[in-house]
């Protein structure tokens, strides 16, 4: 139970091939926001931040381009997970519906024999409705119509990142690893996880997590 | 009263942290426009060059330009600066797209700290634009340019005027940054009516001219693309020779302490200086930044624009070129021959006329007082040029600051020869206006472009030549004895051969005429929709038509 974890919700409806691109693009818009660069930490509890870079990435589906973090370990992450929705939802049944959640934690730790709490502060989630689109007319019409519809996304993403409202406090060097995921060599995002849900054609939910999706391809 | 809450090293710290904010703005904005996908890469360790610890790089001219506008000052209550996107057809019928607005509004958060919390505001605050810069419609406008229009992008400091974007326009908002001297506000006003216009057009017709715009100015190094690639910061550590002169002009790494936030401590590194080792200092705010810069500022060398260039060569409408400015932490970058440093010299930027002041020094690097240690502002004469040439004047005061593409890459011509160029079928419903004649045009005409194969190209060439239909580019073919296969045809009780023959040369189409009426196109595009509304409405009657012809 989060004491204050925003939470966000976003719905889109996409044709199938575009589920992908889409999920990408507004995990990484979020996570573009939710990155800095690696901490440094040196004496006198100083640290200094190394720098993001930035892409931009065309979509083959939808008429649409976004910018992501310059980090390939990042972005193997979120297509792994983003993958293995899109197999879910294929998977599940012809309702095609289903929503993915990113959502960022703070590690609080407990004394033995407790485990660590992990601690909620954020959380978004994208509804996702897939459509079947019947000849490529409808097809490209989606094509543009999902572009702009994620040109409203990318812009709700901002605001809400605009509002400034709580972000954890820069951790010392002792605690960094219980607000960032210091695992990527180039950018640390926020501790986050990832877990999606399918509801199946009856309306209940099948819950899949997948916990630390970066360890997870790391160790592959 | 204000700044007594506000520790003077906090103000300076401020300060440059709106300065290079908006310039980071501008360079994100235009970068955004230049109709190619941005790529920098990350680096973890910090390089000492990377503004709010994102990579964004400097396009000098940009810079320039932005500096010139803001001639000192930065954005205050009704002093906004403003980047403002228009695009330009082949024809030279230009149309305002966005206005990009960084405002300051009075609303003060005395509390915020300066130097830790502002700054990684603004970063986030960046990391948005970067993210809006890529969903209003002139992005993808931006991404199709080249061949039938160029999308241009002005600033100007002051009152923000959004009455050219037409009736309707839309805003979104960036973000905000509260500082304790106002708040920071970041927004975008488009035009919407290019909705109507978008991309689809654009894709549907094929390329007439086959040239690629290329970037604004020469670059020194021709081979490399202009906006460097991922992997363009190899050489960047070692503190030597830099490829680029596209590094960012200061130094700004920062450390920050993860004490309580009064204990905010700067380092600067200046890695890439004649000063390996880090200046460190251990007091509570000490103002590093400003004494770092106090050895950098006083030698290092930005080369601006006279006010008196100003209007000599924009006049022509050509790139604002400068003479490769300097950035204080690579005093060896110069472009230009005879600089300090061990740096080979590297062929010089064609400025007109500002040959002259790449030999000229300057003192600091605009008119913001950082520090004590840098001699004071003598600068602050040097208004570049007037900042109230940002309003929107004459078409004339608009080309001053209009940076216009530049030939690029393939094309053989050098840019003195501008002309006009084959004009687009889409655009002619836009009549022209007296549009400058061929060297002010931004559009090169192809070297021997195998698509003008329109016979209606003859006539549609020149405008200079009042409308005449010359169809010089068909004299050098002759079509003798043409029988085609296939070229019989009930509609028309003539072959194809001497359908072409005599259709060859077509007289010019009215509507291309400069006699008929300007109608401004932003009329022409608002009545789009309607036309477009008809043109569904009788669908059944077109595809009848298609019918017919099959």
């Amino acid at each position: 139970p989060a004491m204050n974890c925003r939470a966000e919700v976003l719905e889109v409806s996409v044709e199938g091939r575009q589920v992908e691109e889409a999920m990408l693009a507004v995990l990484h818009t979020v996570l573009l926001h939710r990155s800095t660069g690696k901490f440094h930490y040196k004496k006198e509890g100083t640290y200094s931040i190394g720098t993001v870079g930035t892409q931009d990435v065309d979509c083959d589906f939808i008429d649409f381009a976004y910018v992501r973090v310059s980090s390939e370990e990042l972005d193997r992450a979120l297509r792994k997970a983003v993958g293995e929705f899109k197999d879910a939802l294929r998977s599940s049944g012809s309702d095609g519906m289903g929503q993915i959640s990113l959502e960022f934690y703070q590690k609080k730790k407990s004394r033995w024999p407790f485990s660590d709490e992990c601690i909620p502060w954020e959380l978004w989630t994208i509804k996702v409705n897939v459509v079947n689109l019947a000849n490529e007319q409808e097809r490209q019409i989606c094509r543009e119509k999902v572009g702009e519809k994620l040109c409203e996304k990318i812009i709700n993403i901002v605001e809400v990142m605009n509002r400034h409202e709580y972000l954890p406090k820069m951790p010392t060097q002792s605690e960094v690893d219980n607000v960032f995921d210091t695992s990527l060599k180039d950018v640390q995002p926020y501790l986050y996880k990832i877990s999606y849900q399918i509801t199946d054609s009856l309306g209940t939910s099948v819950t899949t997590t997948m916990r630390r999706l970066i360890k997870d391809t790391l160790a592959l | 009263a204000m700044d007594t809450d506000l520790s003077s090293q906090d103000r300076k710290d401020l300060d440059k942290f709106i300065k290079f904010f908006a310039l980071k703005t501008v360079q994100v904005i235009v970068q955004a426009r230049l109709g190619e996908k941005i790529c920098t890469r990350s680096s973890s360790s910090p390089t000492g060059s990377d503004w709010f610890n994102l990579a964004i790089k400097d396009i000098p001219e940009v810079t320039h330009e932005a500096k010139k506008a803001l001639a000192g000052q930065l954005p205050a209550v009704g002093r906004s600066m403003c980047v403002e996107i228009s695009l330009k057809t082949s024809e030279g019928d230009s149309m305002e797209l966005e206005i990009w607005c960084l405002e300051m509004n009075e609303k003060c958060d005395k509390e915020i700290k300066v130097s830790y919390t502002v700054y990684n505001r603004l970063s986030l605050l960046l990391k948005s634009l970067l993210a809006i810069t890529r969903v209003t419609p002139a992005y993808r406008l931006s991404r199709k340019q080249g061949h039938e229009y160029v999308i241009l992008y002005r600033i100007y400091f002051g009152e923000v005027q959004l009455s050219g974007l037409g009736e309707g326009f839309q805003t979104v908002r960036v973000g905000t940054v509260g500082t304790p001297v106002g708040t920071i506000t970041l927004s975008c006003a488009y035009r919407i009516n290019l909705a109507f216009m978008s991309t689809r057009q654009f894709e549907r017709t094929p390329p007439i001219m086959g040239i690629i715009i290329d970037h604004f100015v020469d670059r020194p190094y021709p081979s490399s693309s202009p906006m460097h690639p991922c992997n363009y910061r190899g050489g960047e550590d070692n503190g030597a020779v830099y490829p680029t002169v596209e590094d960012s002009q200061e130094v700004c790494t920062t450390s920050f302490s993860t004490s309580p936030p009064s204990q905010c401590v700067f380092t600067v590194t200046k890695a890439h200086f004649q000063t390996p080792s880090p200046v460190v200092t251990d007091t509570l705010k000490v103002p590093v930044m400003g004494l770092a810069f106090s050895h950098q500022l006083s030698s290092s060398r930005l080369s601006y624009q006279p006010a008196a260039l100003g209007v000599g060569s924009a006049d022509m409408g050509y790139p604002v070129l400068f003479a490769g400015g300097l950035n204080a932490a690579h005093p060896h970058q110069l472009i230009g021959p005879g600089k300090e440093g061990g740096v080979p010299p590297v062929p010089s930027q064609p400025a007109h006329g500002t040959q002259a002041d790449q030999e000229r020094m300057c003192t600091p690097l605009d008119g913001v007082h950082y520090s004590a240690a840098t001699p004071s502002s003598s600068e602050d004469t040097e208004t570049v040029s007037n900042s109230s040439e940002g309003k929107c004047g004459s078409p004339h005061d608009l080309l001053e600051t209009i940076f216009i593409r530049k030939v690029g890459a393939f094309v053989n011509k050098p840019i003195n020869q501008v002309t006009m160029a084959n004009l687009d079928i889409p655009f002619a419903m836009f009549a022209p206006k007296n549009v400058e004649l061929e060297d002010s045009d931004p559009m090169v005409n192809p070297p021997d472009s195998p698509e003008t194969e329109s016979p209606l190209q003859g006539s549609l060439h020149s405008e200079g030549s009042s409308g005449s239909s010359t169809g010089n580019t068909q004299d050098d073919f002759v079509m003798i004895d043409f029988k085609p296969a296939f070229s019989k045809d009930d509609i028309l009780p003539m072959d194809l051969g001497t359908f072409y023959r005599e259709f060859q040369n077509p007289p010019q189409l009215s509507s291309l005429s400069i006699d008929i009426g300007a109608q401004s196109m932003a009329e022409d595009l608002d009545s789009l929709p309607e036309k477009l509304a008809v043109h569904e409405k009788n669908v059944k009657e077109f595809d009848a038509f298609v019918e017919t012809l099959q």
